[in-house]
């Protein structure tokens, strides 16, 4: 365990050599942006209004370009990120999004333009010291006291303890102006998070029953209906969610060639199943359900048990009309969820 | 399959046959002679115009023809009415192969088989057929009932009649939805024409076309004493990657693009109706 | 606003009794104080869940869009700033009267986590502009807007013309387009939007190019102009906090300048100032001398 003092803080990400993305003032919001001296960074904000996902799967990115002559096609890929970087200041939900990110664009076959920038990515984990009154991250295995990354900063107030857990995080820790510091004093920053988080008002929702073999039972929920009924289908919950990563790809006629590029879609949206001879799921209903069964069902049911929910409550700020995965589990998870 | 999830290889037309008033059969080769990758009956692959759009379609040709891929396709919406339009030498975007197959070589050998089609639904069954007849040896009785709203509407006409028709071992049973001058055959809805030949319950059953056949079909199979294990059919959703990463065209936990599109009765039946 | 929700419920449970109404449009309790969502309720044992008070911010109008297909009569609980909206759609013809009950609610300014909303802040009239019955109290008729309306859209023209350019580029630049704006608007009833439309060649759903900035935000304001009610409802939404409510706002202060004084929604007039010609309205030219001031 290795320690610096509070105002250290930016001048260690300033001497960073690669490009620093970190959640930082944006207006109103809190987003993770790259870091440059001036801004306002905001390691004390838990639930940034944007996520870390806008940088390992941003919201659009060009993935070819054609150009079209007579009956021929000329095809060149855009280029694979190449450039390291660090992302500091994650979450330990964010970083649980990341893995479920992982699962999806690292399973065969790997989509490569993902697999370069998180090959190229190095990521500081952020301990938890306040915790929102949203979040309910520990439901799902997530340990806010312990972030699952490179390096991991843990806030006590006139400094900030440290460690690398991996090579990359030792590279980039190894310039840092560090002292050794006590174990002890870690534990117990741990210990007082735990606690916290405990007492949180979510802390402990019962997921039984939230699994493949209960996928027809929560599937043919009556309840569905009632939950979705408020629901304006727009995207804001799937914009805000740092796991969810439904993807279209559209062609974009720059007048000099097609751009083929990828971005974020939202299963809330009318046509994100719309095929020529119509939709399976053509009322919000059905598209309501999907998002909750994905992350709830569908996806756990497909990864070792795994939620594609992490618990960072965004989805609870976001929802102009208040609904959220809380309320679909407590509405879907009682009675026969013991079985 | 080729190199990268989502970056194509090219292809270039190099043959378009007119099949019927609304489905051509395109001939597709990698832009230096041959094909653009091999497959098994019942993949899929994106084939795509850019700046028009990107689509899964049905690879129709057999993996046992090494010269070319084919591709038979209705026209319906953007994308497939600018096919429609393209001539020989147009180069297209083709990636794949994407999906599961049907298990030709697994549990469909040695078994006597039964493919029913409606419509543009034999595109798909086309590849295992001819798949079938490349490997006679290993498979028993065939029979093919296939059905179409009229005569003209019959995929591969001249392919049933000149060649499947004539082979030793393959019954073809055909249908049209409604009395036509010129023919002499059966008419009748696909469903109902299952019923009247009336099959004996054993071997496998290929079922593909529009849902509603479908559902009528293997109802009429399971009154026939037909288990739900025995039938097969090839799924169609919405799809943007083909590799089961963008998201939309789950049936419940699995994804049409990469678990199916060829699922089994008895699969099927475990999974939500959202389809 | 206990007192006014008990007799609003009582008055809900004694309607969809007498078989009135056959359906309840308000809101219910979510997990915590403030997260109220709009709900359905269907019989009196639903009705349990009903409440209304100081975290009923949503305008349910929009909702009557598809509570108006049912069969039966919907009663919708309305405050006044939503009556505005859905008296405008009636004027629209996309709401049949006949197909609703109103309540009006009497209000004294709706709250989120954070405080007042913003919408509140400048409330605009106590008044309902369509209604069956009212439910309201000494209090709730009392003014709560504690600005001016326009306030924002005059800081915004005291900027110069590049001032103004890089404060709505640095606001819109942070949309997602996550259309939280149009699917709430009450205004916005188009069927098929054009930016749903892939037919329309300006479908886009991320903003690939500086198009989606410039011009998704503007032409929305534009296509609600002299029906946008200010009902406020697009910047509470908004997950970004892009002010859009500002947009409206001008092109409301612009109008009530060149045509005089109208709020969508209001009275009986159903020609608003943009739908109707009158010798002495303002001429085209009027853009390039207002440009130079």
């Amino acid at each position: 365990m290795r320690k610096f003092a509070a105002d250290q803080l930016t001048k260690i990400i300033s001497s960073i050599s690669t490009p620093v993305y970190a959640p930082v003032e944006d207006g109103s919001m809190v987003v993770y942006d790259r870091y440059e001296d001036g801004m306002t960074l905001r390691l004390d904000k838990v639930g940034t209004d944007k996520t870390p996902k806008d940088i390992l799967f941003p919201q659009w990115e060009n993935l070819m370009h054609f150009r079209m002559e007579g009956k021929t096609i000329q095809l060149t890929e855009e280029e694979r990120a190449k450039e390291d970087y660090v992302i500091f200041g994650v979450r330990a939900c964010d970083i649980q999004a990341i893995k479920v990110l992982d699962r999806v664009f690292l399973a065969d076959p790997i989509d490569t333009y993902y697999a370069a920038r998180r090959e190229h990515g190095t990521i500081v984990g952020l301990a938890c010291g306040e915790p929102a009154k949203s979040c309910f991250c520990k439901n799902f295995g997530v340990d806010p006291a312990k972030p699952d990354a490179d390096v991991v900063l843990w806030p006590a107030g006139d400094c900030w303890y440290c460690e690398a857990y991996t090579d990359k995080g030792r590279a980039l820790m190894e310039s840092w102006p560090t002292e050794a510091a006590d174990e002890a004093a870690v534990e117990t920053i741990k210990a007082e998070i735990a606690v916290k988080y405990d007492a949180l008002p979510f802390a402990k929702l019962n997921l039984n029953g939230f699994d493949g073999d209960h996928l027809m039972e929560k599937f043919d929920s009556p309840k569905w209906k009632k939950l979705s009924m408020p629901c304006l289908g727009c995207g804001s919950c799937t914009f805000a969610c740092p796991t969810c990563q439904c993807y279209d790809i559209r062609d974009y006629d720059t007048g000099n060639g097609i751009q083929r590029y990828r971005c974020w879609d939202s299963c809330m949206y009318s046509d994100f199943t719309l095929m020529a001879h119509g939709t399976n799921r053509p009322t919000q209903v059905e598209r309501y359900r999907q998002r909750f069964m994905h992350k709830l069902v569908y996806f756990p049911s497909r990864n070792d048990g795994m939620y594609s929910c992490v618990g960072c409550g965004r989805c609870i700020e976001k929802c102009p009309m208040n609904l959220n995965i809380v309320k679909v589990i407590k509405a879907l998870g009682e009675g026969d969820s013991n079985d | 399959m080729t190199k990268e999830t989502l970056v194509p290889v090219l292809g270039i037309v190099t043959d378009v046959r007119v099949d019927t008033p609304d489905v051509k059969t395109f001939r597709v080769n990698a832009v230096d002679g041959g094909k653009c990758f091999e497959h098994m009956p019942g993949q899929c692959a994106m084939l795509s115009i850019p700046g028009v759009g990107e689509a899964m379609f049905s690879i129709t040709s057999s993996p046992t023809n090494k010269e070319f891929m084919e591709f038979s396709i209705k026209k319906c919406g953007c994308l497939t009415n600018w096919l429609h339009q393209m001539d020989v030498g147009q180069m297209i975007t083709v990636r794949g192969p994407y999906g599961n197959a049907f298990p030709v070589e697994e549990d469909l050998k040695g078994q006597d088989l039964l493919f029913i089609a409606g419509g543009i639904g034999l595109a798909p069954l086309r590849s295992v057929i001819n798949y079938v007849r490349a490997n006679r040896e290993n498979y028993g009785k065939v029979r093919i009932v296939y059905g179409s709203r009229t005569k003209e509407d019959l995929v591969d006409y001249p392919e049933i009649v000149n060649e499947w028709c004539q082979e030793a071992g393959i019954e073809v049973f055909l249908t049209i939805d409604q009395a036509q001058e010129g023919w002499d055959g059966h008419v009748g809805f696909v469903p109902a024409y299952v019923t009247e030949l009336g099959f004996d319950p054993h071997g496998r059953v290929l079922v593909c076309g529009p849902p509603i056949m479908i559902k009528f079909t293997t109802q009429a199979l399971l009154e026939m004493g037909f288990d739900k294990t025995q039938i097969y059919t090839t799924m169609e959703l919405r799809m943007k990657c083909g590799v089961g990463k963008c998201g939309r065209c789950n049936i419940g936990d699995q994804y049409v693009c990469k678990d199916g599109p060829v699922f089994r009765f008895d699969q099927l039946g475990e999974l939500p109706a959202e389809y | 606003m206990q007192e006014i929700m008990n007799r609003m419920k009582a008055r809900a449970i004694a309607l969809l009794a007498d078989g009135t109404v056959s359906r309840v449009m308000g809101w219910e309790k979510g997990e915590g104080e403030y997260d109220w969502s709009p709900a359905l309720f269907e019989n009196a044992e639903e009705m349990e869940a009903f409440v209304y008070g100081d975290y009923a911010g949503a305008n349910l109008s929009k909702y009557c869009l598809k509570l108006g297909k049912l069969e039966g009569k919907t009663l919708v609980i309305l405050k006044p700033c939503d009556t505005l909206s859905f008296k405008q759609l009636i004027h629209e013809h996309r709401l049949e009267r006949e197909k609703f009950y109103i309540i009006g609610a009497g209000c004294t300014g709706m709250k989120d986590e954070k405080g007042a909303l913003l919408k509140c802040n400048a409330c605009k009239s106590k008044e309902f502009a369509i209604y069956d019955e009212i439910i309201d109290s000494e209090e709730s008729r009392k003014p709560t807007g504690v600005m001016d309306r326009m306030a924002g859209v005059a800081d915004l023209e005291q900027m110069t013309a590049q001032e103004r350019y890089d404060f709505w580029q640095g606001e819109l630049s942070r949309c997602i387009r996550c259309n939280a704006c149009r699917n709430v608007c009450p205004a916005c009833t188009c069927i098929k939007c054009v930016f749903d439309n892939p037919a329309s060649g300006v479908q886009s759903k991320a903003p690939v190019t500086s198009f989606e900035e410039n011009m998704f935000h503007i032409i929305r304001a534009y296509h609600v102009a002299g029906r946008c009610t200010d009902c406020g409802e697009c910047s509470r939404v908004c997950p970004q906090n892009i002010p859009l409510h500002l947009l409206n706002r001008k092109l409301i202060k612009d109008m009530n300048e060149l045509y005089g004084e109208y709020q969508a929604g209001e009275g009986d007039e159903e020609r608003t100032p943009l739908t109707s010609y009158t010798k002495e309205d303002a001429e085209p030219g009027i853009v390039h001398e207002r440009g130079r001031a």
